[in-house]
């Protein structure tokens, strides 16, 4: 067993080094392809402008780069399922594979096709045509994503589908009922309009440079309007649907909404918890304070959880223990103790097994019979394999700080498009001037990358230990794999990806330190040079 | 259509021969292709039920084995 969890432990570090890599790109395609778009379509209406064309250039070469760099980061992912993680890949079966598939065949194609026409096509293809195929890799990488958001919100909410015990798999019944679940859309919606809110600080940061620098005023300028703009549709918008999402989580996770506020013990009209410091000592076992500070706002859980102040909102306690509650409509409902789900997750075990002896013997009514037990019980199917309640419990203080650090560097991020955009329209440019502002704006480049990781700390520690939530925990999921070979190849991955990270960045750097080119309109060049 | 075809790879073949990227990038994403599917993938990471078993149904009976008993309290 020791081997085991240390197999599980070091996949996970894997797993969570890899997709937070792949998370340093991700949202800069998605939000850079659309300020390109948007430089690119004011070059074209308004008179095909040389600076205009410089610009939209410029941050066309950036998105390149950080797109090249990005390229197959997310395919170490895939790898990792087949190697690591076998049994959760058999158990979701078409599941996830249908997403990922529709992702392969439509979304990534329609991206790396425009993306050729976007760089090579500056002489070959009319204006027109080169600005509809900006636009298709903005909308290509944003669909692309949509995919890969619809598989992961299916594991915080299995929905639409059946377990089949004879195949081992969860089979997909309705196709709409997954792509279309509540936590998927808003799950899409937060994680692309947050690649837009980093994509406008990193434009809106750069720029702040260049006026640093004193060199492309004029083109920091008006990147600056655009990064803003977009940035704060995108904080808007990513500020909205987080709103919609703690409504999800509160309904379908409501543990990592425990865990993300460190409640244990849940009441009505339950106070928000804006700062907070955490009190090591305190575990579910014990009496202890959960925090040594905090400054709570009074109604602000339930509100964020419900949209009704008095709304009861359970903690980590009263999961646990089960809880007995009165709906609007005044029906008393009461949820199982997690005890009470620990018995039935191991009632639908033994269904199986049940099934396993039934399906080698030929006994068609046994297997019939057994399989019914197991979808009797299969909501708790997950519980099974936990060895108490408690283990229930994600990572409270690392759920709690995540959070916490995300909506206060949000709250930051809104101040500052808000302020940029301000000062970006005021005569005569203060923006130039002001070392403080122009800082700033390059001080929040690292803290969007941070309050962006913090989010998927949130949503996948959050959800521990459920690979797919109350159906498999994480230990469920790992292959019997020897600890020492995920340990060699965590360890690679961390040289390699190190060091191609630092060589990645320095390239970025020298392009960004080069700066525009200007551009003759009517010639327009191929691709602009960063060639030393 | 043989025209079109001509096109596009002209879009592709003059578009990669103006490119004037820095040789660092492009020698970058190759070693990065290489160390990922040459090296980590091929020596690291093979898929352990489609390297274990042959068919589905030996799969599916691996892995019920595995979520009944293994991982049994």
């Amino acid at each position: 067993m020791n081997d085991l969890i240390s197999v599980v432990d070091w996949s996970r570090w894997q797993f969570a080094l890899t997709a937070m890599y792949h998370w340093l790109f991700v949202p800069l395609t998605l939000g850079l392809s659309v300020i390109v778009a948007i430089m690119e379509t004011i070059y074209y209406r308004r008179g095909r402008s040389r600076e205009w064309l410089s610009a939209t250039k410029f941050w066309m070469l950036l998105f390149g780069i950080n797109f090249a760099l990005g390229v197959a980061t997310g395919i170490i992912l895939e790898f990792e399922f087949g190697t690591n993680w076998s049994n959760y890949s058999w158990f979701v079966g078409d599941i996830f594979g249908a997403p990922l598939a529709v992702e392969g065949i439509f979304a990534f194609f329609m991206e790396s096709t425009f993306i050729a026409v976007m760089f090579f096509g500056w002489t070959k293809v009319s204006p027109r045509f080169h600005l509809a195929a900006t636009w298709l890799t903005a909308i290509g990488a944003s669909i692309s994503a949509l995919w890969i958001l619809v598989a992961n919100a299916w594991m915080q909410y299995p929905v639409g589908m059946e377990f089949d015990p004879a195949q081992m798999r969860n089979v997909m019944d309705s196709f709409a009922e997954v792509a279309l679940s509540p936590v998927a859309i808003h799950k899409f919606i937060h994680s692309v309009m947050s690649g837009w809110t980093l994509s406008g600080v990193f434009v809106v940061g750069i720029s702040c440079w260049f006026l640093l620098k004193k060199r492309h005023e004029s083109m920091a300028l008006r990147s600056i309007k655009v990064g803003g703009w977009v940035g704060l549709a995108g904080i808007l918008l990513t500020l909205w649907s987080g709103d919609s999402s703690s409504v999800d989580v509160a309904k379908v996770q409501p543990m990592k909404l425990a865990a993300m506020e460190g409640l244990y013990d849940g009441s009505r009209g339950q106070a928000i918890t804006a700062f907070g410091i955490l009190n090591p000592a305190k575990t579910v076992d014990n009496d202890e304070d959960p925090f040594l500070f905090d400054i709570s706002i009074p109604y602000g859980l339930s509100f964020l959880a419900t949209h009704d102040m008095d709304a009861f909102v359970p903690g980590i306690n009263d999961l646990i223990n089960g809880v007995t509650d009165i709906t609007a409509s005044g029906d008393t409902v009461r949820t199982l103790s997690y005890a009470e789900r620990i018995e039935a997750g191991r009632r639908s075990h033994e269904a199986l097994r049940r099934f396993d002896v039934a399906m080698a013997s030929g006994d068609a009514a046994g297997m019939e019979a057994a399989r019914e037990a197991i979808k009797a019980d299969y909501p708790s199917f997950g519980f099974g394999y936990l060895d108490s309640p408690s283990e229930a419990v994600p990572p409270v203080a690392l759920t709690f700080y995540a959070f916490h650090v995300m909506v206060i560097l949000g709250g930051w991020l809104l101040l500052f498009f808000a302020a940029a955009l301000f000062l970006a329209y005021r005569k005569p440019a203060p923006l130039k001037g002001s070392r403080v502002v122009q800082w700033l704006g390059m001080i929040t480049i690292p803290l969007v990358w941070v309050c962006s990781q913090s989010g998927w700390i949130v949503a996948e520690v959050g959800r521990q230990p459920w690979v797919i939530q109350n159906l498999m925990p994480t230990r469920a999921a790992i292959s019997d794999l020897n600890p020492s070979t995920v340990m060699l190849t965590f360890w690679l991955f961390a040289l390699i990806f190190t060091a191609l990270l630092a060589a990645e960045i320095s390239i970025m750097l020298k392009a960004i330190a080069r700066g525009p080119e200007d551009h003759d309109h009517s010639t327009p060049s191929p691709s602009v040079s960063i060639k030393k | 259509m043989t025209t079109f075809m001509r096109r596009v790879a002209d879009l592709y073949v003059d578009g990669f021969r103006s490119m004037t990227v820095g040789r660092k990038l492009w020698a970058l994403i190759i070693i990065k292709l290489i160390l990922l599917f040459g090296v980590m993938k091929l020596f690291f990471f093979p898929n352990i039920l489609n390297e274990r078993y042959d068919n589905d149904a030996d799969k599916a009976a691996a892995v019920r084995t595995q979520l009944i008993n293994h991982h049994r309290n």
